[in-house]
């Protein structure tokens, strides 16, 4: 119920993203919020990075290839950005609760950047989550242990909240500062 | 006769391929979420799009329907569309949860420059009526 609501408040908030390396909605819709456990320990809501261009992703740590190269693309690109990298929050969602706590995701995305943020939540929290954003997450057993398939891109949500763009995986660093710059600069 | 056949392979084969569009488009019609919820078995998208860089690369998904729906890869409001532009020849594979395998592919095709390449996409396109429909929904 709240979903459509939020669109219509947004419908007027458009602009011509045509350039954009990302797909594009159109119109955009308000990005839904949410409440989970923060790698850094505090609250991740996604209204915390009102003001901040937010690329979110959802994964896994344990994730053997889609996770990392993304992961990696964005650290180089918010490198390449230099000081406008500072306007740019890195959001990663785990699919997998029952390995990736705080502490887990933490040093995962250090790894990556240090500034990276993840969230975790109870199974019933990340469920609702991913319904939000149509994010599919499936679980397969591999062996005596686990691991997901899940949706490999990530969004693009501009400073006033907005899900403005869609990255299909296996873009290169440079895509992600060409629409960050452009998505910035708005 | 054989020569209007040869005529019409050689124009296939060597003009180059010029597209007035580069969208490739779907959309879920509105009522489609009633059609489903009545038990019409409907499909939307295809579970492989194909797509050709420089002629039709950009897919265009919109919803058109009165609630919320995934499609292709990702939640849509009723209205909204999306415009993924393809830059890179390659397969790609989305989680789709509107297909029964759980996966959608959207293929990308590298432009056609060979005639023979030219040929095999005028083919390709010809034949394409034949298959799902684009625009609008199948059952």
């Amino acid at each position: 119920m709240l979903l459509p609501l939020l669109f219509f408040a947004a419908a007027g908030s458009g602009a011509d993203d045509a350039s954009l390396e990302a797909g594009v909605f159109s119109p955009p819709r308000a990005a839904p919020d949410f409440s989970l456990r923060g790698s850094d320990d505090t609250e991740l809501k996604l209204s915390r990075y009102r003001g901040k261009l937010v690329i979110l992703e959802f994964g896994f740590t344990a994730c053997p290839d889609v996770c990392p190269t993304t992961l990696a693309a964005l650290a180089q690109a918010r490198k390449q950005l230099g000081a406008e990298g500072d306007e740019l929050q890195v959001v990663y969602i785990t699919v997998d609760p029952e390995r990736d706590d705080a502490e887990r995701l933490r040093s995962y995305l250090a790894a990556f950047d240090p500034t990276f943020i993840g969230g975790t939540g109870t199974a019933e929290q990340l469920a609702g989550v991913r319904r939000d954003y149509g994010i599919a997450a499936t679980r397969t057993t591999l062996g005596t242990s686990y691991a997901f398939s899940h949706s490999s891109y990530t969004y693009l949500i501009d400073r006033e909240g907005m899900l403005r763009a869609l990255m299909p995986y296996g873009h290169a660093p440079d895509d992600y500062v060409h629409d960050v710059r452009i998505l910035l600069k708005q | 006769m054989a020569g209007c056949a040869l005529g019409v392979t050689a124009w296939a084969a060597l003009i180059p391929i010029r597209s007035a569009s580069r969208d490739e488009i779907f959309e879920i019609p509105k009522g489609t979420w009633a059609r489903r919820m009545a038990g019409d078995r409907i499909e939307i998208l295809p579970a492989e799009i194909r797509l050709t860089l420089g002629v039709r690369d950009v897919l265009v998904l919109r919803n058109r329907d009165e609630v919320p729906q995934i499609f292709g890869p990702t939640l849509m409001m009723p209205g909204q569309g999306l415009r993924l532009p393809f830059t890179v020849a390659s397969s790609y594979q989305f989680a789709c949860t509107a297909h029964a395998s759980g996966q959608m592919t959207i293929l990308v095709e590298p432009f056609p420059a060979t005639p023979w390449a030219r040929l095999r996409w005028r083919v390709r396109e010809l034949l394409k009526p034949l298959g799902l429909r684009r625009g609008g929904a199948s059952t």
